[in-house]
């Protein structure tokens, strides 16, 4: 299971064994942590909910399309779901590869991936109230009702 | 189903509704008016794929709401 959904905390060590192996040069880790101020706006903590099901089809999407770009990949990734407080891990994305600049830029790939299609949300809560993030902004639109390809970053 | 903002907005995380034959398109519009939701930003997923306003629904498909995300 490289492609996991969590309601515990990460164990990052655990996301990076998964993709050990002998013909890697490197491994990449990417941890995203709760950060507590956003454009000033102090963050009390987090919840993050998934539409658990798609996530998982969509995490291991992301797998398959990191392989097709950069041969002899193996990724792992893990987010989690629930209440988390600051400085607390959302995410842990490991990739290795037979050489370095691609373990840089194949997780560089991921993270940026998960931001576009995979069903996670976050909803912030401050000591003023709370909010789901990504939404009422309604600065994202997708008037055919999917994603477009340029949305899709190919 | 409903997600995130929506699903406050619904109150339900989910309703079971006869839309065979209808399409997401069609489904967003009797939604919106229902629940009086702005489902214009949100993507809509069958079965757990992205799908477009015209596909057409049939017996038994899940339609999800994805409003975007904001993962990572």
């Amino acid at each position: 299971m490289n492609f996991e959904i969590s309601k515990t905390p990460i164990d990052t060590q655990s996301v990076i064994d998964k993709v050990v192996q002998r013909e890697a040069g490197a491994i990449t880790t990417f941890i995203g942590t709760v950060r507590e101020l956003t454009a000033g706006k102090k963050t009390l903590y987090l919840i993050y909910e998934a539409y658990e099901s798609m996530a998982v089809k969509k995490l291991e999407q992301i797998g398959q399309e990191i392989k097709d770009r950069w041969p002899g990949t193996k990724v792992a990734i893990t987010h989690r779901v629930g209440k988390l407080d600051i400085t607390d891990i959302a995410v842990v994305i490991a990739v290795s590869t037979p050489h370095r600049a691609d373990a840089y830029e194949a997780n560089r790939y991921a993270i940026e991936r998960i931001k576009e299609i995979v069903p996670i949300w976050k909803k912030e809560h401050w000591e003023d109230g709370e909010k789901w993030i990504g939404n009422q902004l309604e600065t994202v639109s997708y008037p055919t009702g999917k994603p477009e390809e340029s949305d899709l970053g190919e | 189903m409903f997600f995130a903002h929506l699903r406050d907005a619904v109150g339900e995380e989910s309703v079971t509704l006869e839309l065979s034959g209808k399409t997401v398109g069609d489904a967003k519009e009797l939604l919106s008016k229902q629940y009086r939701l702005n489902l214009d930003t949100a993507m809509a997923a069958v079965n757990e794929e992205f799908a477009g306003n015209e596909d057409v629904l049939k017996d038994g498909d899940v339609l999800a709401f994805i409003p975007p995300v904001s993962g990572g």
